[in-house]
């Protein structure tokens, strides 16, 4: 009998997950990432990742180092980590600021789904301001995109999104501890542009670095689509792509469960909305 | 020196020492202005290893050392208002029995010299990491230019924040001039790589000036003309600086939005 109560109940949840996963998600994202204002996205997520592909192109240029496209793929895909690290922290920790966490917190809403939910509309903007910079980097540089690598590019730039929001959960979950969200998401975002092989390949780095980087989001995604743009089939990036998704997962379990551990201890000792 | 020129000078050594003491507990303005150009600098010198050439590293480490000084002033001038508004501050600052520039000079001053710290520091990371040793065969050259730049600097920060009291989301545009300075200044891109047109857009920059100066006191050459120039350049946004900023913050009493959010 009270299997059978269970049951439905877990099936009558559902429902509210999927709506929690996705309404709920989108309001998040519109109502607590304030870049969302043209006079922020605009110059943010737009301009600066074209100027810093053109930075890092003339610098390869002047120090004789790599190709255009090498500096074009790298930092137009480590570009998403700003909008995937930013958006997922104002969007969890964001709740503190507007005073609304513990209202959130004390719902019986399920928590892989509100939590992974924000996750949805964030990987989309990443994907999008990413695929911006590369396509109006590659238009400012002369570099060409062939038609036939554009399936490949946009599925490569999609999951390194989903593997750099991974990190922003975790991100989120700490930002949900210490107060200073913008010096953290900086800090990470810095990590990632040594570490990634955005602008020195992982075989010119020292090998401690170099393993460092494997360990990271964005690495294999931003070598797939070198390779894409190099010529390579999708069959034969898939393998690196798998690594990128794994990654990227991983740090989302890793953030999920560093999410329910705050919310535990911030019950405890009652500082869950200490600003 | 006269009365008002005592009281001038007061108001802006004053204004300096409490605005770096804000600045010191700052976790973005203070840390993040120090640490975050050193990553841009470790990119850079590994990039510029790959070539090889010495020389081409004590460019490298002298150009990143210098591009910090632009980050703290092209991120956190443009804000500056925008924080002294957040803070509820700006109303009285514009009330104050003293020109509003004087208010305000001192706040990029003191971003200037956390700016100073960050090319110690990057330099110091260049030497201990890279291994990179910087000769400078004229040190008095070298620190006239550093100084004359952040100066310069300084001024060009005041223009910035006045230029965007009207703008709420100054710290925006802010970031989006970081790369863009860091590309045009000859930091780490010789200016011989830009079309003409994109040169000359380098030329009104102060750190084109004071970066060619400081290259120079260090090769040996002769920094004097390029820090003349610099200092010419940091006086002229000064002097725009000083004027926009009476007719913004006079216009912005008049529409009633000096304390707007």
């Amino acid at each position: 009998m009270s299997d059978t109560v269970g049951a439905t109940a877990t099936l009558r949840g559902i429902p509210a997950a999927w709506r929690l996963l996705t309404v709920g998600g989108v309001l998040s994202f519109r109502g607590l990432f304030n870049w969302l204002n043209p006079y922020i996205y605009i110059p943010s997520l737009l301009i600066a990742p074209i100027f810093q592909i053109l930075l890092f192109a003339y610098v390869g240029r002047a120090a004789g180092a790599e190709s255009d496209s090498f500096y074009l793929v790298g930092n137009a895909i480590q570009y998403a980590s700003i909008p995937c690290l930013f958006a997922m922290a104002n969007t969890i920790a964001g709740e503190r600021w507007t005073q609304t966490l513990g209202i959130v917190l004390s719902t019986p809403a399920n928590r892989v789904a509100l939590f992974l939910g924000r996750s949805i509309p964030v990987i989309a903007n990443g994907w999008f301001v990413a695929l911006f910079g590369l396509v109006v980097g590659a238009w400012v540089l002369g570099v060409p995109l062939p038609p036939q690598t554009w399936a490949g590019i946009v599925l490569c730039v999609a999951i390194a999104s989903i593997s750099c929001t991974g990190l922003g959960l975790l991100q989120a979950a700490v930002g949900l501890r210490v107060r200073s969200t913008a010096v953290l998401g900086n800090i990470v975002f810095g990590v990632l542009l040594i570490f990634t092989g955005t602008n020195v390949a992982l075989d010119a780095m020292p090998g401690w670095m170099a393993a460092v980087g494997r360990w990271m989001p964005l690495t294999h995604g931003i070598e797939a689509c070198r390779e894409v743009l190099a010529g390579a089939s999708l069959g034969a990036v898939l393998p690196v792509l798998a690594r990128e998704l794994a990654i990227g997962l991983g740090y989302a379990a890793l953030g999920l469960l560093a999410l329910r551990r705050v919310e535990r201890v911030s019950r405890l000792r009652a500082t869950l909305e200490l600003q | 020196m006269t009365a008002g020129a005592t009281r001038a000078l007061r108001v802006l050594w004053v204004g300096y020492l409490l605005q770096l003491k804000i600045l010191a507990v700052n976790a973005f303005d203070g840390v993040l202005n120090v640490i975050y150009p050193l990553f841009f600098a470790t990119c850079a010198l590994l990039m510029f290893s790959q070539s090889g050439d010495p020389q081409a590293l004590v460019y490298a480490a002298l150009g990143s050392a210098v591009m910090g000084t632009w980050s703290a002033m092209a991120t956190s001038a443009s804000g500056a208002l925008q924080g002294l508004r957040w803070q509820g501050v700006l109303e009285l600052l514009v009330c104050a029995p003293t020109r509003v520039g004087l208010a305000i000079l001192p706040i990029t001053g003191a971003l200037a010299t956390v700016a100073l710290y960050s090319f110690v520091a990057t330099l110091v990371w260049s030497r201990v990491l890279f291994g990179i040793e910087v000769s400078v065969a004229s040190p008095l050259g070298l620190i006239v230019a550093m100084l004359v730049t952040l100066a310069s600097l300084a001024t060009f920060g005041f223009l910035l924040s006045v230029t965007v009291v009207r703008y709420r989301t100054g710290w925006a545009l802010g970031n989006a001039l970081e790369y863009p300075g860091w590309l045009l200044c000859g930091f780490l891109v010789p200016l011989q790589l830009f079309p003409e047109w994109v040169r000359w857009i380098a030329y009104l920059l102060p750190p084109t000036w004071g970066m060619d100066a400081i290259r120079a006191a260090a090769a040996g050459g002769d920094p004097w003309r390029d820090i003349a120039i610099c200092a010419l350049v940091g006086l002229g946004y000064a002097v725009l600086a000083t004027v926009l900023s009476e007719r913004l913050i006079d216009s912005a009493r008049r529409h009633a939005t000096l304390a707007l959010t």
